[in-house]
Formats: C-alpha cells, sequence, structure tokens
C-alpha cells in the first residue's frame, strides 16, 4: 500500500514552491467554507462552532494548561503502548520468520487470537485493570501487535531465497545473513505494517480513552460533552486528526529514509 | 595481478578487443608464472533427486586453469552438476577433488540471475564477495579494483536498480572476482543478455580468465558460445559426458570463422541426434 502511494508519477510537471502548498488547498478551502456557513448562521452553532471559536476554545485550554497535559498523556499512552505491543509482535514475527519450530509452536494460536476484535476485550480489561492505565496500554499494545507481526512475518518469509542463497555461498554467518539480507528485505512490509498499526493504535486509544479514562484527549472531549462544550469536542477530534497525520508523516519519513534503495522511492 | 588494471575495461558496444587480449596475454604471462587455477578431478559423480536420476556417473579431469564449457539439452544436469563443483548441494555418489583442498572463497559460482543486494550500493555488493575477509582493511580498494577490472568504476555509489541488465551482470561477475578465486563456475551467466551485450560481456570473459587464470567452467545453451569462449566443450547427455571436444584454435578466436562454425555444427549435430533419440522413447 505505502510503496503503491509513491509510485512516480508521469509528466507531472514541477513547480517547487507551489507542489507543496497543494496538499493544503483542500483542508483551507474547507475551513473557509466551515467559518462562512456559521458566521451566515446556516449551521446553527450548537450544532457545529465555528473554526474561530473552537481556536479560542484550543487558545483558552491551553492558557490554562489542560491541554497540553491532555495532549501528552494521549501521546505517551499512545507511544508506551506502540512501543510494547510491536515490540512484541516484532519479536514473535522475525522468531516465526526464522524458525520454523516457534512458527509451529505460536502461529496457530496466534492466528486464532488475530480474529478476536481486541476492542470487544474492553469491557474484559475494565474489569481486569479498572481504568487505570494499564487498561489503555493492554488495548494499544493488542491492537498495535497484529498488524506489525504479521506483516514482520510475511515480510521475512517472502525475502528472495536466491539472495539468501548468495549470502551463504559467499559465506555470511547467520547474524551477517539477517543484517545485510533479511531485514532489508523484509523492511517494505514491516512498513506497511508499521503504518497499519499507527492507524489502529490512534483509534484504539481514542475508544478507550472515551469509555474509561481520567485524562487525556478523550476524557478531555467526553467531559466537555458533559458540560455541552461543543467547542471542546471539536476541537479535540481536529487534535486527534492532527496527531495521527503527524505519526502517518513520522512513518513515511522513516521510510524514504531507509527504503531509499527501492526504486519506488527514488526521487528522479 | 594488478596490471589487469590498465587495460581498457569491455564496453556495452562489440567491438573487437583483439590488441587487448593480445596484449593481455603477453602481460600475463610477464608477469605471472604458474596458472592461479586449482585443477578438478570427478570420479563416478552420481546425483539422484528422489527416483530421478540426474547424474548417472560423471568420470572427469580439468586442469589448472583450462576454460571448460558444458552443453546439453534443458534439464540434463548442466545446474546440478555446477552446484555439486561449487559444492551447494551433496552428491548421491562419487566425488570431487580440487588439486589442492580449496579455501572458502576460492570457488565462485555465478548465476543467470545476478542475485545483487538492491539495498546495497554497487560498491558493497561486489565486498560481499570478500566473504569471511570483508572486515579486513583493504576491502574496499579491493572491491574498487574487482569494479574497475569490468569497467564499472564509475558505478560503484549507484543502486542496483538504476543499472541496465548486463551492467548488473558485469557488477556480479566484479563479485565473484573480488576473492581472486581459483575456480569460477558459471551458469549461464549471459543467458538473459541481448547478443550484442552477449558478445562484450564474453570477451570480457574471456579476458578476466585470462588475466586471473581460474579455473573456469561454464554452462551455456550457446554451442557458439561455448566454441568461442572454451578450451574444452563437453557434452552431456543421460546423465553421462557423451562427447569431450577439444577446441585447440589460436585465441584471440574471430567469430564467425570458418573453424569454429565447423566445431559448432559438429556439436549440435550430436545434440540434435540426441534429442531424436530419446524423443522416440
Ligand atoms: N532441487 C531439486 N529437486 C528435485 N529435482 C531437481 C532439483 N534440481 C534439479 N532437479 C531435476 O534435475 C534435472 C536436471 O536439472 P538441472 O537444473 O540440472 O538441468 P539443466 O541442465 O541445468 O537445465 P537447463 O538447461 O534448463 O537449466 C531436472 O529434471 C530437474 O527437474
Ligand atoms: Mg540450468
Amino acid at each position: 500500500m505505502s510503496l503503491i502511494d509513491s509510485l512516480p508519477r508521469v509528466g507531472a510537471p514541477k513547480l517547487p514552491k507551489v507542489d507543496g502548498l497543494i496538499p493544503w488547498i483542500v483542508p483551507l478551502a474547507i475551513v473557509l467554507v466551515w467559518q462562512l456557513a456559521c458566521v451566515t448562521g446556516f449551521v446553527p452553532s450548537r450544532v457545529l462552532p465555528a473554526p474561530t471559536d473552537v481556536a479560542l476554545a484550543g487558545w483558552k485550554l491551553l492558557l490554562s494548561g489542560e491541554l497540553v497535559r491532555n495532549i501528552w498523556v494521549s501521546f505517551w499512552r499512545a507511544s508506551i503502548g506502540f512501543v510494547i505491543g510491536g515490540g512484541i509482535g516484532f519479536a514473535f514475527g522475525l522468531a516465526n520468520g526464522l524458525s520454523q519450530l516457534s512458527a509451529k509452536l505460536t502461529d496457530t494460536t496466534l492466528q486464532m487470537v488475530r480474529n478476536i476484535p481486541h476492542l470487544a476485550l474492553i469491557p474484559l480489561v475494565i474489569l481486569w485493570f479498572g481504568i487505570d492505565e494499564s487498561a489503555k496500554l493492554f488495548l494499544v499494545a493488542l491492537g498495535v501487535f497484529f498488524p506489525i507481526y504479521l506483516n514482520t512475518l510475511h515480510g521475512i518469509r517472502t525475502v528472495d531465497p536466491q539472495l539468501i542463497e548468495m549470502g551463504r555461498i559467499y559465506g555470511m554467518t547467520d547474524g551477517e545473513l539477517f543484517r545485510r539480507v533479511i531485514f532489508p528485505g523484509a523492511l517494505p512490509s514491516i512498513f506497511v505494517g508499521l503504518r497499519f498499526a499507527l492507524g489502529i493504535m490512534w483509534l484504539t486509544l481514542i475508544v478507550a480513552e472515551t469509555i474509561a479514562a481520567s485524562s487525556g484527549l478523550g476524557y478531555m472531549a467526553m467531559q466537555a460533552r458533559e458540560f455541552m462544550l461543543i467547542d471542546v469536542v471539536v476541537l479535540s477530534i481536529l487534535i486527534y486528526a492532527l496527531l495521527g497525520k503527524l505519526a502517518d508523516s513520522a512513518s513515511r519519513a522513516l521510510e524514504r529514509l531507509t527504503l531509499s534503495w527501492h526504486p519506488a522511492f527514488q526521487k528522479k | 595481478m594488478h596490471e589487469a588494471l590498465r587495460f581498457q575495461p569491455v564496453d556495452a558496444e562489440p567491438v573487437d578487443r583483439a590488441d587487448v587480449v593480445a596484449k593481455s596475454r603477453h602481460l600475463r604471462r610477464v608477469t605471472e608464472g604458474a596458472a592461479r587455477g586449482l585443477s578438478l578431478t570427478i570420479r563416478g559423480l552420481r546425483k539422484a533427486f528422489g527416483d530421478n536420476e540426474v547424474l548417472r556417473g560423471i568420470d572427469l579431469h580439468i586442469p589448472a586453469g583450462q576454460f571448460v564449457a558444458i552443453v546439453g539439452r534443458s534439464g540434463c544436469g548442466k545446474s546440478t552438476l555446477l552446484r555439486l563443483i561449487a559444492g551447494l548441494d551433496a552428491p548421491t555418489a562419487g566425488g570431487i577433488a580440487f588439486g589442492e583442498q580449496p579455501r572458502a572463497q576460492d570457488v565462485r559460482v555465478m548465476f543467470q540471475e545476478p542475485r545483487l543486494l538492491p539495498w546495497a550500493r554497487v560498491l558493497s555488493n561486489v565486498e560481499v564477495g570478500l566473504g569471511r575477509e570483508r572486515s579486513s582493511a583493504d576491502a574496499q580498494a579491493r572491491a574498487e579494483r574487482a569494479l574497475v577490472e569490468v569497467g564499472l568504476g564509475d558505478k560503484r555509489g549507484e543502486w542496483p536498480s538504476v543499472l541496465s541488465g548486463g551492467q548488473k551482470q558485469r557488477v556480479a561477475l566484479a563479485r565473484a572476482l573480488v576473492s581472486q578465486p581459483r575456480v569460477l563456475a558459471f551458469d549461464e551467466p549471459l543467458g538473459a543478455l541481448d547478443a550484442l551485450t552477449r558478445i562484450s560481456m564474453q570477451q570480457l570473459l574471456e579476458r578476466v580468465w585470462r588475466d586471473q587464470g581460474f579455473t573456469a567452467i561454464l554452462v551455456t545453451h550457446d554451442v557458439a558460445e561455448a566454441v568461442a569462449l572454451a578450451d574444452r566443450v563437453l557434452v552431456i547427455e543421460d546423465g553421462r559426458i557423451a562427447e569431450d571436444v577439444t577446441i585447440d584454435l589460436p585465441r584471440p578466436r574471430r567469430r564467425g570463422s570458418a573453424e569454429l562454425a565447423a566445431l559448432e555444427g559438429e556439436i549440435l549435430k550430436h545434440l540434435l541426434e540426441g534429442s531424436e533419440d530419446t524423443s522416440g522413447l
């Protein structure tokens, strides 16, 4: 998916300065229309506050320190959960991709667990952990685990066997073979898993924080709902969108950096 | 050894490099007394995959530094024989003995596919060929020399994906050469190349063989290629060596000369007769 996204486009004339601005035209236009619709009273502010009101609410929360604190809490949960779930998924992907024994031992079990939607575990998780931090971390980690596991495993299994044979012929040790042939060969697939996992990470966190939390962006939105502060609700949603975009950009940048050998990433 | 660097690399155009080859022969005689190649003796070699007996007793001696070509119909076991020689597979019976116990980097193979690491620059790909000596101080310098030798010194920093098919194959050749092997086995290394690139690659192969003096074993479909390059052509049939033709023509050989054509016709005739025999079974 990520590779197709970045296929070189043929024949598009390059205007370097303007080029970078093009993706922002549509979002800007939407905000503009939104503002107009609110100001003219076409959309009542009970339904949707004007962008300026949302910005104002954001400014107030920023001054009170509440916004930064909640964003920080959500960001922290997302990253810790991601590191734990992604780390375990990556480790299992490696182990099962490299060792027949390990794959025989665990793959069937993991495939069975995969078929349970992880959000269906929320009631159970609340019973186990309460609305503690560990509940959210557990859910995020579980959600992130599978895309990373599956894509790491797939990446390793589909490394060109001719290259592996070549590595052996030229006397690479197991460690070298992994570092120079298997891991780089699996990397494009691992990145696909990474980007799927980032999407699932935010989704899980939003749901978990909305249902059971006493801090964080989702909690902030739910509080605001109780006090009918619709501008804060919209603000939280926008911040989620922004954070999601940020995570995606970061993974793309990493991809460009590490996959520069790939024809799809070579700039002409 | 390093005199090789002084020669013009063979470029992608099919020019007559007779002068270069003649010069190289002269230099080799001057700089190197004995050939560095290893001799090779194969006795009663058999290989079966399940019930499928592919090789049914190969007996063969290859003197050090000889250029041997192996031809035969598709599926007759040429690649199997090559893989056994290179130690990639174990024989069912019989054995292969080298004139001297070879070290790992003394026997190298080159395949039809270049098998370059797409995520490593051209130079690192060549360094892979050094095997265990990869981490030595002069690794990079040696890899660079090998690249210059195949005429790709200016491509050292490129990704393999931007190279043409012939250039990739030349990088693969540099990788096979960089450890200065004493036996080099080729499994149809030029099979996927167009006719012109093929001819210039053949000249390159001949040149490095003359420069380095390794024992060369070339599997090919192309009988013309076999008679143009080899000292000796082996025809494999029914799992055995059916014919052993010595090509005693002076080098550089002129492509399309009457002697070469006659030899080629003879071997082809044998191959075709063989196929008629078996089609009747
Ligand atoms: N790993 C293997 N397992 C089972 N059978 C094999 C294996 N490798 C080769 N064979 C069989 O051995 C026979 C000879 O194969 P080989 O690849 O040596 O032929 P070849 O002469 O190189 O043919 P070509 O000219 O098409 O490359 C074939 O019948 C093939 O099916
Ligand atoms: Mg073959």
